[in-house]
């Protein structure tokens, strides 16, 4: 099986739903002549022509709104923004208009869009590049959340979100871009709302997302050759809809839970599993639910520091030894 | 000068004007008799429409904000009436002027506002959002401005897909000064798209009037944009109908963007329950009844070119009230959705669990 970059991967779903549906059109700031800012969507431009894949000026509210308008009559946009980040200034569209034109017009209208681009932070790019929200989004019903941490994944939940009839709000990582790993060639699909067990164990359950979920399987090895725990690691790929399923699962197996993710802590994703695991299993537990998160400050400049912010293996290891406890 | 405006200079109605060669415009010239009728009909069925509701709100059978017409009436009509099968229109919240005039029923229409389930969005989108995508009406939108983008990617959507039509996106003089419109702008004179940006200038944005609202010409700010624009008067419906066929046919035919003004006039507050008499003075609002009324400078014109007698002019406005209130024994009579429908119509995915695709909860109770 080929190996190739999570880019080249979320590049082949493109290319393979642009192919397929002549109603899907890439739009983003830079998407095209400039091979995309990091370079996800290179060569597009030369494949598709200048109809499907368009250069849109510095406008997120003016393109994403005008993405949701053109969904309404059934074209399937794909916008790519250099940053989730800069959702804030197309906020008004994304959560008022893509989240609830259905539901406000009696289910007369869909809006089948793919908002994409990468939501992270550990690249120094300070606090108004490096905001994560897969919290804020999921908190509207109406929209569908997928924070993919491998090339086989981006790719196969890429293409079910171009299929969707929902608005997907599609989250990935900078961090993981230049990240390889096997990815078929053939038309896959990856549903959304399946967690995927990334790592068996029996003694502690970490349920992660995105780049964490990279971090959580490091700390899971280390646990298992330098303290003989036996580790289980989730990945939930979709904020929403939610395997909570596969999460309830594991931890009657487990007994014990670690949330870890690149999100602030306060009304955070883990917030939300941590309630629905204890109201679903309590009786399974042994442990209070662990938590670990971005540190709660606005993300940090200093390249250092930073790291010390984020997730890291270090962090991860310590909480998980607590949770072990 | 026509006969027909030589006909209404002879009349004494102190709604016509000399100006009115609006007429002869071969987009009003072209009207039947019928036609002419059906237009003031619509009309009149939009102030009864609305006069209804007014008395439904006060009697406390509706909720939330209600946003009148009453006053404007001529430029939703004008304006629809030339949308043919393949032109569309979207706008803000004072929308119901512009659903009754693309063709929705009254029933669904009322039935929204006192939130009950036969709604045109099932009770679930209320005075400021009313939809009907079968008839290109795409609402309905709350958020002042919101609804700009959308207009334009309904453009982008007709172009893409290599559709004829074009995409009258209404706002009102409150705005024009929100980013997504400017956004907008640019998008649609950057790409031509067949877009026509109809400010329906009724002198306010809530309470604020324009001279305290807005710097310069609305819609010269267009200029800057490289599109073309305009500014017609908003009570005489052959002046609107013809203005807007202009700009209508060049968006259509040749994908040429435009912004567009049409001062207008409303009757009531913002909405029903703001207080309306710490902006403006009552003698505003009297005086433009008396000498602009938009249903009234029509009357008089089709009066005058003996479309219209007395007697028709009674049972039009008979038949929309008594249309109006059966609306609002319809809507009355019908049931409430119930919590069961709240989670109806959020995604596509959930009301079609046959063809759902995706695992895990969509909802968290």
């Amino acid at each position: 099986m080929p190996v190739i970059q999570y880019r080249e991967a979320i590049r082949q779903a493109l290319a393979e739903e642009l192919t397929r549906d002549p109603n899907v059109v890439v739009l983003g700031e830079e998407v095209g002549q400039f091979h995309g800012a990091y370079k996800v969507t290179e060569g597009l431009l030369a494949k598709f022509g200048p109809k499907r894949i368009v250069d849109t000026p510095i406008s997120e509210a003016g393109f994403i709104g005008m993405g949701i308008g053109a969904s309404m009559l059934g074209v399937r946009p794909v916008i790519e923004l250099m940053f989730w980040s800069f959702y804030s200034v197309a906020f008004d569209q994304i959560l008022n208009n893509a989240a609830n034109v259905r539901y406000m017009s009696g289910g007369q209208i869909n809006c089948p869009i793919v908002i994409r681009g990468p939501a992270n932070g550990g690249t120094n790019v300070g606090a108004t590049h490096s905001h994560t929200p897969e919290n804020v989004l999921a908190n509207h019903p109406g929209i569908k959340v997928v924070v993919p941490a491998t090339p086989y994944d981006a790719k196969g939940l890429l293409k079910s979100a171009i299929r969707d009839n929902d608005p997907v709000m599609f989250l990935e990582n900078t961090m993981l871009y230049g990240d390889k790993g096997e990815v078929p060639e053939d038309d896959y699909l990856v549903p959304l709302g399946k967690a995927d067990v990334k790592r068996e164990g029996t003694d502690l359950t970490i349920v992660s997302y995105g780049r964490a979920v990279i971090l959580s399987l490091a700390v899971a090895n280390t646990l298992q050759q330098e303290h003989n725990k036996s580790v289980e690691v989730i990945d939930l790929r979709s904020i929403r809809p939610l395997d909570i399923e596969t999460v309830l699962a594991s931890v009657r197996k487990t007994h014990r839970v670690l949330v870890v993710e690149e999100q602030k802590p306060f009304c955070g994703v883990g917030a939300q599993l941590a309630y629905m695991i204890q109201s679903e299993v309590f009786d399974e537990l042994d442990a209070p639910i662990a938590r670990l998160s971005t540190i709660d400050s606005p993300s940090i400049y200093s390249p250092p520091v930073e790291v010390e912010q984020l997730p890291n293996v270090q962090r991860i290891l310590k909480a998980a030894l607590e949770a072990l406890e | 000068m026509s006969k027909k405006s030589s006909a209404i200079a002879e009349d004494r109605s102190p709604f016509l004007t000399a100006k009115s060669g609006h007429a002869a415009a071969p987009v009003n010239a072209s009207l039947s008799a019928a036609q002419k009728i059906d237009l003031y009909r619509l009309m009149v069925r939009i102030r009864r429409f609305e006069e209804r509701s007014l008395r439904s709100y006060q009697a406390k059978k509706i909720g939330g904000f209600l946003h009148l017409y009453i006053g404007q009436e001529a430029v939703a009509v004008g304006c629809c009436s030339l949308m043919g099968k393949d032109n569309h229109v979207i706008t803000a919240y004072r929308d119901h002027g512009h659903a009754i005039a693309v063709g929705m029923e009254l029933n669904p229409l009322m039935a929204e506002l006192y939130g009950k389930v036969t709604g045109c969005s099932k009770g679930k989108g209320g005075s400021m959002h009313f939809f009907d995508p079968s008839r290109n009406y795409w609402g309905g939108h709350g958020i002042v401005g919101g609804q700009v983008p959308l207009g334009v990617g309904l453009a982008y959507g007709l172009k893409y897909k290599g559709l004829k039509g074009a995409c009258m996106t209404f706002m009102g003089d409150g705005a024009v000064n929100q980013g997504a419109v400017h956004e907008s702008y640019n998008l649609a004179a950057l790409w031509d798209l067949p877009v026509i940006f109809v400010i329906e200038n009724n002198g306010y944005s809530m309470g604020t009037s324009q001279a305290r609202s807005s710097a310069g010409d609305l819609a010269r700010r267009a200029e800057a944009y490289g599109m073309s624009w305009g500014v017609c008067e908003g009570h005489d419906l052959y002046e609107v109908r013809a203005f807007m066929a202009r700009y209508l046919e060049e968006a259509r035919t040749n994908c040429k963007p435009a912004v567009v003004e049409i001062r207008t006039y409303r009757y009531r507050g913002h909405s029903v329950a703001d207080p309306d008499n710490t902006y403006r003075a009552k003698s505003e609002i009297e005086e433009y009844r008396k000498t602009k009324d938009p249903i009234q400078v029509f009357q008089a014109i089709l009066l005058a070119e003996k479309v219209l007698d007395a007697a028709l002019v009674e049972k039009i406005d008979s038949e929309a009230r008594a249309e109006a209130d059966v609306s609002a024994d319809f809507a009355e009579a019908s049931p409430y959705p119930t919590a069961d429908d709240l989670q109806k119509d959020v995604y596509w995915e959930a009301d079609n669990p046959s063809e759902r695709k995706s695992g895990g909860r969509l909802f968290f109770n």
